[in-house]
C-alpha cells in the first residue's frame, strides 16, 4: 500500500476550483518530484496534503487523500495537529517564514522532538546537534545557539530540514526549498535533503519548476499543468520518452552542454488563471500540437506502459 | 573579439560602513580592480554567488553609482569625467534591465506611462497623437498585446513585467544594455522566453549585453565571454563558452548545475569552510578556505590575474586542467 495516496482530489475555493481530480501516490522512502509552473497548483496539492486548506478557505469537495491507514480529509482537526510535524513535515520556500526570528535556532529544532516525542530539554538538544551534524552544519553545537538573522539563507534551510527531521516523519513535503538560494547553495542542500530521505527512509514529495531539479533528486515524476494532472511516470522514462506535451517543453527549458545558439525553447504564453481556464485539454492554447479534438474534450489521465499521461495524442509512440 | 564597446580599467567601489550607532567604520570593497573588455554586438557573461559584486559591478558600469577607483570607458568617452548634461546624453545609448520586475517599475504608472517615461526624461518626448502608436511599437516588440497599455504592474505576471522592464530599457535604441539577473525570480519556462527575446534583439539590433547571473548553466548557453567574480575580484575570464572551467571556483559552480537528465545526476562535493566576511579578506586568495587545492602560498599570496594557456584569464595559483 501506497503510504500517500491522493485518488481524484478535487479542491475549491469559493466557486473557484483550482484542482481537478488530482490523482497519483508516494511509496515509503521513494522520492516524488511534483512540478509545472507557477500556478500548476504545486503548493495547493502541498496544502491539501498538509491539511492547511481552510486556512485560504478552500476545501476538498471530491476524492481522499490517504496517508498510511489514514484518511486525511476526514480527520478532524485536532488529530491533523498530532499528525503534522510528527508523521509529515513541511519545508517551506522561504526559511525565514518557518524561523521565529526571536528564539534561537537550535531551541527551535529541540521543540519539535520535545513536543512529538516527549523528549527531555537535555536529550532534545543532544538529538538536535546530532541532526545538525548529520546536515553538514559546521560548529553545530555552537549554531544551536544562533538566532536566524545570524546565519546565511543555506544555513537557516539546513535549520528548517533539521526540524523537519526532528520527529522522525514518514513524509516530508517541500516546497520549493531551494528556489530562494544561490546556485551552489541550491545544489548542496538537494544533495543533503536525497542523502537524509534515503538514510532515514523518509519519502519526499519535492515540489519545484525545474526540471534539472527533478533529474538530479527524484525516483518518480507528476506534472501538473492548470490544476491537473499532465503526466506521471518514473524519472527515467519521463526525461527519455516524455509522453505529454507539456513534459516535453518543460525539459527544453534548461540549457543543457553543447546546446547551438537559438536552441532554447520557452513555452509561449502562460498558465491561464482559474477563473480562465480553456476548455477540452487546458494546454491546448500554448500547445504546438494540438488538433480539434484538443480544444473541445478533456484528456483522461490514461495508463501508459510506464506511468500514465492527460494528452489526446500520447497513445501514439513518441 | 570585435572591438570593445565598454572597457573598465583598474575599476573598484568601496562601500563604508559603521558597526552599530558608535561602532568603528569598516570598509569593504565590494568591486576591486576590475579589468574588463566588453566586446560590442556580444554578450558577455558575469557570474557569481550572492555578494560577489556582480550586481555593483553592473551598477558601476552605467555610472548608475560612482567608482572609488578606475575608469568606465563608453565607446571612447570616459564615462566617470562626465557633467551631467551630458552624461544624461551618453545614458541614451546604454540602458538597465533590473532584476526585480515587481520594485522596478512603478505601481501607479500604467504600462503606457512607464513606457513613455524614458522619452519624458531625455526630452523626446513624441506628439501625443504619436504616443499610443510608439507604446503599441514597444510592446509588439516584445510580444504583449496592445490592450496591456492601460494595464497597471499589478494585474501583469512576473514574465509580462520583465518583457515591459525589457521594452522601457529599449525604447530609446540604446547599443548597450546591462541585464542584472533578468530572470532570476521567474520560472524556468519564463526564463527561457526571456532569452528567447534577447537572442532575438541581440541579433537584429547587434545589442551587446552585460549579463549578469548566478547561473553558470545559463552564462554558457548565452553569453559569449564569460567572467567569474568571487568577493568583488574576477577570478576567470572566459573567451569562449564552452571553454573548460580552470579555477576551481569557476568549476564548483559548474558542478553545481544540473542537467535535465537522470543519467548524468552528479555528487555535489561540497564546498568546506564559509566565505570569507568581506570587511575582512584574508590575505592571500580568497577563495583558499574553501578550495580543495589550496596551499600554503595560496594562504599567503593572492594570485594575479594572468593571461590563461588555454585562453582568457585566471587568477589561480594551482589552475586545474
Amino acid at each position: 500500500m501506497a503510504l500517500l495516496d491522493l485518488s481524484d482530489v478535487t479542491v475549491s475555493i469559493g466557486v473557484l476550483t483550482p484542482l481537478d481530480r488530482i490523482a497519483f501516490s508516494i511509496e515509503a522512502g521513494e522520492i516524488v518530484g511534483v512540478v509545472g509552473e507557477s500556478g500548476s497548483g504545486k503548493s495547493l496539492t502541498a496544502m491539501a496534503v498538509m491539511g492547511l486548506l481552510p486556512l485560504i478557505g478552500g476545501r476538498i469537495t471530491s476524492g481522499a487523500v490517504r496517508f498510511a491507514d489514514v484518511e486525511l480529509n476526514r480527520l478532524p482537526e485536532r488529530d491533523y495537529r498530532a499528525l503534522r510535524g510528527r508523521r509529515i513535515a513541511l519545508i517551506s520556500q522561504n526559511p525565514m517564514t518557518s524561523l521565529d526570528p526571536i528564539r534561537r535556532v537550535g531551541e527551535q529544532i529541540d521543540q519539535v522532538s520535545m513536543m512529538h516525542l516527549g523528549l527531555g530539554a537535555e536529550r532534545a538538544r543532544l538529538r538536535s546537534v546530532d541532526m545538525m551534524r548529520q546536515l553538514r552544519i559546521p560548529e553545530a553545537d555552537v549554531v544551536h545557539g544562533n538566532y536566524p538573522h545570524q546565519l546565511s539563507g543555506g544555513m537557516k534551510q539546513r535549520i528548517v530540514i533539521a526540524m523537519a527531521l526532528a520527529a522522525d516523519p514518514e513524509l516530508i513535503v517541500a516546497d520549493e526549498p531551494t528556489t530562494a538560494l544561490d546556485v551552489t547553495i541550491q545544489a548542496q542542500i538537494i544533495q543533503i535533503m536525497v542523502e537524509m530521505a534515503r538514510r532515514k527512509n523518509v519519502a519526499l514529495m519535492l515540489i519545484t519548476h525545474d526540471m534539472g531539479v527533478v533529474a538530479q533528486a527524484c525516483d518518480r515524476v507528476v506534472v501538473l499543468y492548470a490544476g491537473r494532472v499532465a503526466e506521471t511516470g518514473s524519472v527515467e522514462r519521463i526525461f527519455a520518452a516524455p509522453r505529454h506535451p507539456y513534459t516535453k517543453s518543460l525539459i527544453g527549458c534548461i540549457p543543457v552542454e553543447g546546446l547551438p545558439p537559438g536552441g532554447l525553447k520557452g513555452i509561449d504564453g502562460v498558465v491561464p488563471g482559474v477563473a480562465n481556464y480553456p476548455t477540452g485539454c487546458r494546454f491546448h492554447p500554448r500547445c504546438s500540437l494540438a488538433q480539434d479534438r484538443c480544444k473541445i474534450e478533456a484528456p483522461l489521465l490514461r495508463a501508459l506502459e510506464e506511468g500514465a499521461a492527460a494528452c489526446h495524442l500520447a497513445g501514439d509512440p513518441p | 573579439m570585435s572591438a570593445p564597446l565598454v572597457s573598465m580599467r583598474g575599476l573598484g567601489r568601496t562601500f563604508v560602513s559603521r558597526k552599530g550607532l558608535f561602532g568603528a567604520h569598516r570598509s569593504m570593497r565590494a568591486v576591486d580592480d576590475v579589468t574588463l573588455d566588453i566586446p560590442a554586438g556580444k554578450v558577455t557573461g558575469v557570474v557569481g554567488e550572492s555578494g560577489c559584486g556582480k550586481s555593483t559591478l553592473a551598477r558601476l558600469a552605467l555610472r548608475l553609482i560612482e567608482a572609488s577607483s578606475g575608469s568606465v570607458t563608453f565607446d571612447g568617452t570616459d564615462i566617470g569625467s562626465l557633467e551631467p548634461a551630458a552624461m544624461r546624453q551618453i545614458r541614451r545609448r546604454m540602458q538597465m534591465v533590473f532584476q526585480d520586475p515587481y520594485s522596478s517599475l512603478d505601481p501607479r504608472y500604467s504600462i503606457a506611462d512607464c513606457l513613455l517615461e524614458p522619452f519624458a526624461i531625455q526630452g523626446l518626448m513624441p506628439p501625443a497623437r504619436q504616443r499610443a502608436a510608439q507604446v503599441d511599437d514597444l510592446l509588439d516588440m516584445v510580444g504583449l498585446a496592445r490592450s496591456v497599455a492601460s494595464s497597471f504592474p499589478h494585474q501583469l505576471s512576473g514574465g509580462q513585467k520583465q518583457r515591459v522592464g525589457i521594452a522601457r530599457a529599449l525604447a530609446l535604441k540604446p547599443q548597450f544594455l546591462v541585464l542584472d539577473e533578468p530572470t532570476a525570480s521567474l520560472d524556468v519556462s519564463i526564463q527561457a522566453q526571456i532569452i528567447e527575446l534577447l537572442e532575438r534583439f541581440r541579433d537584429d539590433f547587434g545589442l551587446t549585453y552585460l549579463f549578469i547571473s548566478h547561473d553558470l548553466g545559463l552564462v554558457r548557453y548565452f553569453c559569449d565571454q564569460i567572467v567569474v567574480m568571487y568577493l568583488g575580484r574576477i577570478v576567470e575570464v572566459m573567451d569562449r563558452p564552452d571553454a573548460t572551467p580552470r579555477h576551481p571556483y569557476s568549476r564548483a559552480l559548474l558542478n553545481s548545475t544540473f542537467a535535465p537528465d537522470p543519467a548524468k545526476r552528479r555528487v555535489v562535493t561540497p564546498m568546506a569552510g564559509e566565505i570569507p566576511s568581506p570587511f575582512a579578506l584574508p590575505p592571500g586568495c580568497a577563495f583558499a578556505a574553501r578550495c580543495p587545492q589550496a596551499s600554503a602560498l595560496c594562504k599567503a599570496e593572492r594570485p594575479t590575474l594572468a593571461e590563461s594557456t588555454a585562453g582568457g584569464r585566471i587568477a589561480c595559483h594551482h589552475p586545474q586542467d
